[in-house]
């Protein structure tokens, strides 16, 4: 890892910690307050608050993730260096991909 | 030379944090994209994801899902011992730092298991 | 009360990248040293084994062995420390090349420590004056602290990103660049920060602690390569670095 992979590495982690402390906050109220999909919908429905923030929980995670899967596949498996990139990328895509879908899902 | 004798003085405290940050991020990688696709049932309605809500009722579900709290706290206060070692001034106390990282998370874990069983 | 056992029971590595334990029998005796073990069977034993010392007393560095799976001084670890049942193995460093039995290829080491840019690049010459170092400065203070090194190549073999990532310029190279990246009088920094920035240099360490663990003069090369991070961080986040 590089000093620019690296700075992107860290730089969404530090960004992520008080996104990760209030997701828990928020899985710890949805499971108190026994929320079903119409209770969970009906908050998100239409809030810029909650897509502002999912959208960026997304973002940054899937840069993260890609970028901490791109060091275990150069330290744990015999990929080379390049092929261990291309293979974060393409999760670093997916997660993107899936999640801001998610996130259109229960905010539009 | 096996792995086992390359294992055998790996057994210290920071070690097997430093393993634990990195198997939690695994897990919680290959966990992430289920995640979205759950969250993506919304899109035909209530109705569907709801079906996925009841299915998540079951303990084994319930089970699984204190474990990921579990792997959630301790890959995020992990990684903030991670950010102080490498953004402040040295300090000593990184094996109790991290025990106590494991501590508290294993306690959240277990007040959510408390909360939905 | 334990019965005080007379002999020792030792396996040492023979061969190269190929090759067995052996094991052999060696008596005991007070105060007796890893190194003072290793000695025995070669003079009395076996004379084909192959092994490195110097000094013999905890200045040098030559002896470092792996002994019962962790890398330390063998003139320096005390048999009665380490073999408490009675039986010792002893290899030689890991993540370094085997050249016979106990004996490594000390290169790679040290050709990281070229690449880490681990050598000072002077400043001034005769006619100048000397620059005034304040040993209390911080950088001084930080240099200072990192300084003693003498390159056993304990910290390289303890680590595990060293043998999971080839690439990586190891705890004690970093160590040494940190020492110069705080040193007033160099001039080398440009090109040392472009180094350590590269991949495989600070930025792959995971911060195990192994090094520091395990550094026979107790250094911490994690600190050093915590204070390159953010170095080459500012730098890097200033557009000086372009990696």
């Amino acid at each position: 890892m590089n000093v620019r992979l690296y700075v992107w590495q860290r730089g969404t982690a530090a960004l992520m910690v008080p996104l990760v402390a209030v997701h828990l906050a928020v899985i710890f109220y949805a499971t108190r307050q026994g929320l079903s999909a119409a209770d969970i919908l009906s908050r998100t429905r239409g809030s810029i608050a909650w897509a502002s923030y999912y959208g960026l929980f997304v973002a940054a995670v899937s840069i993260h993730a890609a970028i901490g899967v791109r060091n275990v596949l150069t330290e744990w498996s015999p990929l080379t260096d390049r092929s261990a990139g291309r293979l974060a990328v393409a999760f670093g895509l997916l997660l993107a991909v899936l999640g801001f879908r998610a996130v259109a899902a229960v905010v539009l | 030379m096996t792995i086992a004798r390359h294992l055998k003085h790996r057994t210290g405290t920071l070690w097997l944090a430093a393993l634990v940050h990195r198997l939690s991020g695994l897990a919680l990688a290959i966990f992430l994209p289920l995640h979205f696709l759950a969250l993506g049932l919304a899109i035909s309605g209530a109705a569907t994801l709801d079906g996925f809500l009841r299915w998540t009722d079951q303990p084994l579900v319930k089970l699984s899902e204190v474990l990921l709290v579990f792997l959630l706290t301790v890959h995020l206060l992990g990684g903030v011992r991670v950010l102080v070692i490498e953004n402040f001034d040295w300090r000593d106390g990184q094996k109790q730092l991290a025990t106590l990282a494991a501590t508290i998370s294993a306690l959240v874990a277990f007040f959510f298991l408390v909360r939905v069983f | 009360m334990p019965e005080r056992l007379t002999e020792l029971s030792v396996s040492l590595w023979r061969g190269g990248a190929e090759g067995r334990y052996e094991t052999y029998r060696v008596p005991r005796r007070d105060s007796q040293t890893v190194l003072d073990v290793v000695t025995y069977v070669q003079r009395h034993i076996d004379p084909t084994l192959s092994y490195r010392f110097a000094c013999r007393v905890g200045m040098c560095g030559s002896c470092a062995m792996t002994v019962n799976g962790r890398p330390r001084w063998t003139c320096r670890t005390h048999v009665a420390k380490v073999a408490g049942s009675g039986t010792l193995e002893i290899g030689p460093l890991e993540n370094l090349p085997v050249i016979k039995d106990l004996a490594t290829d000390m290169a790679p080491f040290f050709e990281k420590w070229r690449e880490a840019k681990g050598a000072f690049a002077p400043s001034r010459t005769r006619a100048d004056a000397m620059p005034p170092i304040r040993p209390d400065s911080s950088a001084r203070i930080a240099a200072d602290a990192a300084i003693e090194c003498i390159n056993c190549g304990v910290c390289y073999a303890a680590c595990d990103t060293v043998r999971w990532n080839a690439d990586y310029l190891g705890p004690a190279a970093l160590n040494r660049a940190w020492t110069l990246v705080n040193d007033e009088r160099d001039a080398g920094n440009a090109a040392r920060l472009a180094a350590v920035a590269a991949g495989g240099g600070c930025h792959a360490c995971h911060s195990h602690q192994s090094c520091q663990e395990h550094c026979p003069l107790s250094l911490n090369p994690t600190a050093s390569i915590a204070g390159l991070k953010r170095r080459t961080t500012r730098a890097y986040l200033k557009g000086e670095l372009k990696p």
